[in-house]
C-alpha cells in the first residue's frame, strides 16, 4: 500500500490537521491571519492552474504536462517557507511551487508549450531554478548552491524538490552525503506521491525514505503531505536550522497524485481507481478550507472569492499562452553558450545563410 | 625513444613533488597548470577548487600541492568519490556566483559523471540564460602504462556534446594560457590536460598573471610545406618528432596543433591544407568518430580543390586501451607510424 493511512511501520508522520480539518496537533506555526489565509488561495489558485493545464493539453495548447492535483498543500505549504533570497531547485511537477515564488506562469508554461527550452523566467531573479528533466540531478546542483551560499557567508538556503522516484537514483545518496558532510544550508524535500509512473513506493523502498536521514547525518521527518499546516512547519524548521548553520534535512511528505504521472500516461492501466478515491477523501485544499472556516480565519466568502480570483488568472493565463507564436527557427542556435563560439557561428551561417 | 619508456609513478598516486622552475625560467606542463589555477585564485576569489584528493594530498599527480595552505580548504575542497555530485555542486555554486575548477583525478572518470557534465551542465545555458562559469579538468590520455582505466581520451564525448567547450594543449604555454582563459570563460569548459606531457616537456612559460591563450584558435608549432600533420596534445610532440626525421629524408612537414578541440579552429587548418595540399590527421581518440573524423571530413568539405592526395587519418583503434606495454604500443599511433604515413602522403 502507498497510502499514508498506513504509516504503521513505527516511524513517526507529523501532522498538524486531521483529514477533516480538525486540529490533532499544535497549529500554531507562527503564521499570522494573513499568512494562514494566504496558503489557502495558493492551493486554489495551483489546483484551478493545474487543471487548465490539463485541459490546455487535452486541447493541443500543451504539448505534454505533469500534473500535480493532490499534492498542493505539499508544494504551497514548503515553498511558503521559504524566504526571497531563497533558491528552489524543482524537479518537473512543481508548478506550484513556483507560482508561490512569483515565477510567471506564462514563462513557465512556455517549456510545456514547447516555445522554449526551460521557461524564459529567470531562475536567478525568481529563485526558482530552471525545470529539471534528469532525475535527481537537482538535488545536487541545490547542494552546491547551498554551498556557495554558506561560503557567501549569507543565511539564505535552497530547497531541491524530488519524486520517491528519484529517491533510487544515485544522485539523490551522493547529494545527502555531500550535504551532511558540507554542513549545506539545504532541504531536501521529497514529495512522495505514491507512484514513480507505474512503480508503487512499496516496490521502490523497504522503508521511509525520511528515515534513511540519519545514516547521513542529518534529521529526516516525514509529514502528512496533504496537511499544509504540518508541511510549513516541517519546511520552517528546516529553513531555521539552515539558516542557523547547522546544515541540511531531509523531508519526505507523504501525498498522492490523483493524476497521472503525465498527459502521456494512462494510471488506469496499474492502479486501482479504489485507491485514488480513497486520496480524494484526504483532499488537502478541503482539509485546510474546513480548519481556516472552524477557527474563523477565513469564511465561505473567502474561498469563493479565490476562486473567482482563480477563474479570471487562468483566463488570462489560457488567453497570454495560446497567443503565442512559435519561435523562428533561426532562434535552435542561441542560448547555447554565454557567447556563440566560431564552430556555432559557422553552423549557423551554413543552415541560415548570415540570416 | 627514451622519452617514452616505462617510467615508475607515470600514472600518477605518486608522492613525487610537483617540482619547481628553473632558474632559466623553464616550467613543466604540470607547473604551467598549477600556476594558472594559483594566479587565477588570487585574481579571483570566486574562483575555487573541488576534486577527489586535492587537498593535503595535493592531487594524484600534485597540479594542487600547496594549495590548501595557501587558500584554505572552503576554496581547495576534498570531496567524497563522487564524480556526478562534484559536477552537479559545480553546477549549483556557479549558479550562485562562484567560478568553481573541479579537478578530475583521471579524465577516464568524467564518464561517472557523464550525465550532469551533458545533460545538465552542457545544456544549462541554453535552457536557461544562466551562465554556468564551471571548469572540469583532469587527466587524460595513454602512453604512461595505465591501463584503460586511466588513459582514456573523452574529448569526443565531450565535443560532442552541445555547450561544451573541450581544450586538450600539448605545452606548457599553452596550458597555462589555456587554462586561465578557461576560468574566466562563462561556458563550461572541459580541460582535459595529458598525463603523458605533465613532468616531460618544459619550456620558458609566461609570468605576466594577465596572459592568456585564447580558446579556439589552433596553432602552427612547425612550418613547413609538403605535408601537413593536424594534431593535438601528446602526439603533437611525437609528429614534432617524426618530423625531424623526416626533415632528413627530404620531406618537409607542417604541424598544426589544434589546441581548443570545441570549438574548433577550421581555418588555421584549412590555411595549412592550402599551403601543404597533403594532410595527416593525427589523434589519440579513437579512430572511428573520433576528433580527426571531424577535422578530415571539414578538410574534405572545404579544401577539396586544394588537395593532390587523400585526406589521411592516423588514430588508435576502436578497442580499449591495453594494459601490456607490448599492446599499447601496438594501440598507439608510433613515431614511425607516423613517417611512414607522412611519406606516402608526400609521395602520392
Amino acid at each position: 500500500m502507498s497510502a499514508p493511512e498506513t504509516t504503521d511501520d513505527g516511524f513517526p508522520t507529523l501532522r498538524c490537521l486531521a483529514p477533516d480539518g480538525t486540529p490533532v496537533g499544535d497549529v500554531e506555526v507562527g503564521l499570522d491571519e494573513e499568512g494562514l489565509r494566504a496558503l489557502l488561495r495558493w492551493m486554489i489558485l495551483a489546483r484551478r492552474l493545474d487543471r487548465e493545464c490539463m485541459a490546455l493539453q487535452r486541447q493541443g495548447e500543451l504539448t505534454v504536462y505533469p500534473p500535480f492535483e493532490g499534492q498542493e498543500a505539499a508544494q504551497v505549504g514548503s515553498a511558503a517557507a521559504l524566504g526571497p533570497r531563497d533558491m528552489v531547485f524543482p524537479s518537473f511537477r512543481e508548478l506550484a511551487a513556483a507560482i508561490v515564488r512569483g515565477v510567471d506562469a506564462v514563462e513557465y508554461l512556455q517549456y510545456h508549450r514547447g516555445t522554449w527550452h526551460g521557461g524564459p523566467y529567470d531562475p536567478l531573479a525568481t529563485g526558482f531554478a530552471p525545470i529539471c528533466v534528469p532525475v535527481a540531478t537537482q538535488l545536487v546542483h541545490a547542494v552546491g548552491w547551498a554551498l556557495g551560499a554558506k561560503l557567501d557567508g549569507s543565511d539564505a538556503c535552497a530547497l531541491a524538490y524530488f519524486g520517491d522516484g528519484a529517491a533510487s537514483e544515485g544522485d539523490f545518496h551522493e547529494a545527502a552525503n555531500l550535504a551532511a558532510v558540507f554542513r549545506a544550508p539545504v532541504i531536501l524535500f521529497c514529495q512522495n506521491n505514491g507512484w514513480a509512473i507505474s512503480v508503487p513506493s512499496r516496490a521502490q523502498f523497504a522503508a521511509p525514505i525520511a528515515a534513511r536521514a540519519p545514516g547521513y547525518g542529518m534529521p529526516g521527518v516525514r509529514v502528512d503531505g496533504n496537511d499544509v499546516l504540518a508541511v510549513y512547519r516541517a519546511t520552517r524548521q528546516a529553513v531555521e536550522r539552515a539558516r542557523a548553520g547547522d546544515g541540511p534535512s531531509l523531508i519526505e511528505a507523504l501525498t498522492y497524485r490523483i493524476g497521472p504521472h503525465t498527459t502521456a500516461d494512462d494510471p488506469t492501466r496499474y492502479r486501482d481507481e479504489a485507491e485514488v478515491e480513497r486520496w480524494r477523501a484526504l483532499d488537502p485544499i478541503v482539509r485546510y478550507r474546513r480548519f481556516l472556516e472552524a477557527v474563523g480565519v477565513a469564511d465561505a466568502g473567502f474561498a469563493a472569492a479565490c476562486e473567482a480570483e482563480a477563474e479570471a488568472w487562468v483566463g488570462t493565463v489560457r488567453a497570454e499562452l495560446v497567443a503565442l507564436g512559435a519561435p523562428p527557427a533561426s532562434e535552435v542556435f542561441d542560448h547555447v553558450f554565454a557567447e556563440p563560439p566560431a564552430t556555432l557561428r559557422r553552423q549557423r551561417e551554413e543552415a541560415l545563410g548570415g540570416a | 625513444m627514451s622519452a617514452r619508456t616505462l617510467e615508475a609513478g607515470a600514472a600518477g598516486h605518486g608522492a613525487e613533488p610537483r617540482g619547481k622552475r628553473t632558474e632559466a625560467g623553464e616550467a613543466t606542463y604540470l607547473i604551467a597548470i598549477a600556476e594558472a589555477l594559483w594566479e587565477e585564485m588570487e585574481r579571483d576569489e570566486r574562483v575555487f577548487l573541488l576534486g577527489e584528493d586535492i587537498g593535503v594530498y595535493g592531487g594524484a599527480f600534485k597540479v594542487t600541492e600547496g594549495f590548501l595552505e595557501r587558500f584554505g580548504p572552503e576554496r581547495v575542497m576534498d570531496t567524497p568519490i563522487a564524480e556526478e555530485t562534484i559536477t552537479g555542486i559545480a553546477i549549483g555554486a556557479a549558479m550562485e556566483g562562484f567560478r568553481p575548477v573541479a579537478e578530475f583525478q583521471y579524465a577516464d572518470f568524467m564518464s561517472s559523471g557523464f550525465d550532469m557534465i551533458t545533460t545538465a551542465l552542457g545544456r544549462y545555458h541554453y535552457r536557461s540564460g544562466v551562465p554556468l562559469p564551471v571548469v572540469l579538468r583532469g587527466p587524460s590520455g595513454g602512453g604512461v602504462r595505465a591501463s584503460s582505466f586511466h588513459s582514456f581520451n573523452p574529448e569526443p564525448w565531450f565535443a560532442h556534446s552541445p555547450g561544451l567547450k573541450v581544450i586538450c594543449p600539448a605545452f606548457p604555454t599553452d596550458a597555462k594560457g589555456l587554462l586561465k582563459s578557461a576560468i574566466r570563460d562563462d561556458n563550461p569548459v572541459i580541460f582535459l590536460e595529458h598525463k603523458w606531457i605533465y613532468r616531460r616537456i618544459k619550456e620558458v612559460v609566461p609570468e605576466d598573471p594577465d596572459f592568456l591563450v585564447p580558446i579556439g584558435r589552433a596553432r602552427v608549432v612547425r612550418e613547413g610545406s609538403d605535408v601537413s600533420i593536424v594534431s593535438y596534445g601528446m602526439l603533437v610532440h611525437w609528429a614534432l618528432e617524426a618530423a625531424e626525421q623526416l626533415e632528413g629524408r627530404g620531406i618537409s612537414a607542417e604541424i598544426v596543433d589544434l589546441r581548443t578541440i570545441q570549438p574548433l579552429d577550421t581555418e588555421t587548418v584549412l590555411r595549412s591544407v592550402e599551403k601543404t595540399s597533403r594532410v595527416l590527421v593525427l589523434y589519440e581518440s579513437h579512430r572511428f568518430l573520433g576528433v580527426g573524423a571531424e577535422v578530415a571530413a571539414q578538410i574534405a568539405e572545404e579544401a577539396f580543390e586544394h588537395l593532390d592526395a587523400p585526406v589521411m587519418r592516423l588514430a588508435p583503434p576502436n578497442v580499449p586501451i591495453p594494459f601490456s606495454p607490448t599492446l599499447e604500443d601496438a594501440y598507439l599511433p608510433q613515431v614511425p607510424d607516423i613517417v611512414a604515413a607522412v611519406e606516402r602522403l608526400a609521395a602520392w
